[in-house]
């Protein structure tokens, strides 16, 4: 059924029809929306056998989430940026204990300065967190991929993120295709645990382990993931053939045909990155690019294979490893052979739009090799220089952040270049 | 295996008595059919209280549940000395996952059992001091104020043991503990610290709050097999000593807990919804000395000079003592 809704609301739809049986709540913008519709179904009695829980943090909510997946039932929270650090550590520990929870990251900066807009600074932060990270383009790719997520974690009993960008996802509305009850009831069967609390046959969850079986544990969650490179892209399969249309999967080539420069990115970014591709190819320059599907496991084979026609890579992702330069940037790298030049431009954080036009530029430097190994999108450099300067004369020159706001003017000002009221 | 009765002669009130009690009144421990839901071999220390104050909890509320129970344990020592990779001391469906979320973890347990279907099947989380009053409190707190169907166990031996005792809320005043070295001016834990996490919990309302001791079991396991009579949110907070990080006798950790209700320092009482309604008479207050001097985290407090700080300790167990009415005399209903 065709519906135009918001990001959010259409993934509450989904969640819904995964039938889940214990959701865990916290608000932090911008996931918010999603447990609220979800608390709405629970309430009416629409979502008969499921409970709904309002938590005191985010932490409790992974933690309830881990305590309900251990005892058998099928678990779900969502969270944001400083709400996914808050819950650190139950997120290592819920990959650790092999417990299938899915959870939506509505991708948002990480402060300070507190900014509650788009990048993927919270997810990467969990990136080596033993979950599985798939990354959604668009909000219909949202919604398939949280039908996807339960079947993947629950087949793996690995825990599973699906990241959707904050705002730019979550609060547009779009088109969405909902698919039926019967439809999600014939792919996803109820849940069978791996293993479970139940006194009929007690088992001892979450010993000490110490050196002489650490690694060996440590090893077969690696090789979990491993065995999700086969499955995300199966189950991708059989998705497609029983909703009639294709999501998820480990990574998609756009215009990669003959292309010499290929652009790699993660999310709704590539939609901007498709039309740019188009009107390029339109003018005559060979360049596609990819879509990273899945982020962890990293799908390094698929992506060399997708790559390897290309001369030059070049990354656009939404953080930055301060000190380092570009996070996705050093997976890229991994999957190349020796020989293709890598650029990275770190673009759209703390929600800075990232437009075609800034897009394109930078693109059309790289095609011509004039690229530097590392750009920031739409940086600034005045605003950076007078800030160094300034810093460089005072002996106590206070918050950054508060000097830099004064030079662009007022939080909320419009951003990017050109703007007025400089002084 | 075949039971015999053997009749006892009574010896004094906690001993064999208990074997001249009707079979129905005998303690969960005195019955050979006991679970041991935490068996022997596990790796706790000698005179450990936390491992004896575990066994008789969670042997009662496997009593009270008819053996449908599963069991949450924070990080810790408990969690440590009883699970060592492959083996395991506990004989019931058992769960670790961090050091601060019991509490939270039980209360999904929970949920996850009613939406199963599974009324019947009843939670207990369980931890240390460290992992109640301190790093799990948040997530307590929520459990009790959403009053989900959770008992959790306190087990308070008032310093951080695992990671070598080091101070926590719960750690009373002028305690040498890593952290709050016996030095300087005011030596060991400050006065005026630390919290009461028992009337905490009874301010949420909850339905039923007990604080319990190693020194009177029958009493633990009482306490424990009423709260598994009620649903919502319960908390037993139960003293127990750890030779370890006190600098005490093995064998006299049933003394020393003993003497720390006796003297008023640790009082026994029941709540329910946030009322007081049951304490455990003194019926000859001890003075504090008696329950200090058998401790090495104490020893400062004996040298010269120390008189003061002993008379503020002295006059806290005073306090409880006027407090709770723990007097005999005051106390008769």
């Amino acid at each position: 059924m065709l519906r135009q809704m918001e990001g959010s609301q259409a993934v509450a739809h989904a969640i819904a029809l995964a039938r889940p049986q214990v959701i865990c709540a916290y608000p932090i913008t911008p996931q918010t929306h999603i447990v609220e519709a979800l608390g709405r179904q629970v309430k009416n009695g629409e979502l008969p056998g499921c409970e709904f829980i309002n938590v005191e943090s985010e932490f409790a909510a992974l933690s309830v989430a881990i305590g309900a997946s251990a005892a058998g039932a099928r678990a779900y929270t969502a969270t944001s940026s400083q709400g996914l650090l808050f819950m650190a550590e139950a997120v290592f520990n819920a990959s650790g204990l092999e417990l299938p929870i899915v959870m939506t990251i509505g991708n948002r900066a990480i402060g300070a300065p507190i900014n509650i807009w788009n990048d993927h600074s919270d997810s990467m932060a969990m990136r080596d967190a033993g979950w599985i990270q798939l990354f959604a383009e668009n909000n219909q790719e949202a919604l398939d991929l949280h039908i996807q997520a339960f079947r993947l974690a629950e087949d793996l009993s690995c825990p599973v993120m699906v990241c959707m960008d904050g705002f730019i996802l979550t609060h547009a509305f779009e088109r969405v295709d909902l698919p039926t009850q019967e439809q999600v009831d014939a792919f996803l069967p109820p849940y069978e645990p791996h293993q479970v609390l139940d006194p009929a046959d007690p088992v001892t969850i979450g010993a000490m382990v110490g050196p002489d079986a650490f690694t060996e544990v440590r090893y077969l969650a690696h090789h979990r993931q491993l065995r999700a490179l086969e499955r995300i892209p199966e189950i991708a399969e059989q998705f497609a053939a029983r909703f009639g249309r294709r999501s998820g999967g480990l990574l998609r080539g756009y215009r990669t045909e003959g292309a010499e420069t290929l652009v790699v990115a993660l999310g709704s970014v590539n939609g901007t990155l498709q039309e740019v591709i188009d009107a390029m190819r339109a003018d005559g320059i060979a360049i596609g690019s990819v879509s990273l599907g899945a982020y962890r496991p990293f799908p390094q084979a698929a992506l060399r294979a997708a790559l390897d026609q290309a001369r030059r890579v070049v990354v656009v992702e939404k953080c930055l490893a301060a000190g380092v330069g570009g996070i996705v940037t050093e997976d890229v790298r991994r999957a190349l052979h020796d020989g293709h030049r890598l650029d990275t431009v770190i673009a759209g954080l703390g929600g800075r739009p990232i437009t075609r036009a800034a897009l394109r530029e930078v693109l059309e430097h790289a095609c011509r090799g004039e690229a530097e190994p590392l750009t920031f999108l739409d940086l600034d450099r005045e605003v950076v220089e007078r800030e160094l300067e300034r810093e460089s004369q005072v002996l106590r020159p206070g918050p950054t952040a508060s000097a830099v706001l004064r030079q662009v003017g007022l939080p909320g000002a419009p951003f990017g270049r050109g703007r007025e009221g400089r002084s | 295996m075949t039971q015999q009765v053997i009749k006892f002669y009574q010896t004094g009130t906690f001993t064999v008595g208990n074997r001249l009690l009707d079979e129905s009144q005998r303690s969960v421990q005195a019955n050979m059919q006991r679970t041991n839901s935490l068996n022997s071999g596990h790796r706790a220390c000698q005179g450990c209280g936390e491992a004896l104050g575990a066994r008789y909890a969670i042997d009662a509320a496997m009593r009270a549940t008819g053996n449908r129970l599963i069991a949450v344990n924070a990080t810790g020592c408990l969690e440590v000395f009883s699970t060592p990779y492959p083996e395991s001391s506990w004989q019931i469906p058992w769960i670790h996952s961090l050091f601060g979320n019991a509490a939270a973890v039980a209360s999904g347990i929970a949920a996850a059992l009613r939406v199963r279907g599974q009324d019947d099947v009843r939670v207990i989380a369980q931890g240390g001091d460290g992992g109640t009053t301190d790093i799990g409190f948040g997530c307590l707190s929520g459990m009790f104020e959403r009053n989900d169907d959770v008992l959790y166990v306190c087990y308070d031996n008032e310093a951080y043991m695992n990671t070598g005792v080091q101070r926590s809320s719960a750690t009373p005043p002028t305690a040498r503990t890593a952290t709050t070295m016996a030095v300087g001016e005011e030596p060991g834990n400050p006065f005026g610290t630390g919290k009461n996490v028992p009337l905490i919990a009874m301010a949420h309302h909850v339905p039923y709050v007990a604080t319990a001791t190693v020194a009177n079991l029958r009493d633990l396991e009482y306490k424990v097999t009423k709260a598994m009579a009620i649903r919502g949110a319960r908390y037993i907070h139960v003293h127990v000593p750890c030779p370890l990080g006190w600098g005490s006798d093995p064998a006299l950790t049933i003394r020393i807990a003993r003497l720390a209700v006796e003297s008023g320092l640790f009082p026994l009482f029941e709540a329910e919804h946030g009322e007081v309604t049951a304490r455990t008479s003194i019926r000859r207050p001890v003075p504090v000395v008696e329950y200090l001097k058998l401790q090495k985290r104490f020893a400062h407090l004996f040298a010269a000079g120390a008189e003061a700080r002993l008379a503020r300790i002295q006059a806290i167990a005073d306090r409880n003592i006027a407090h709770f009415g723990l007097l005999a005399a005051e106390a008769a209903p």
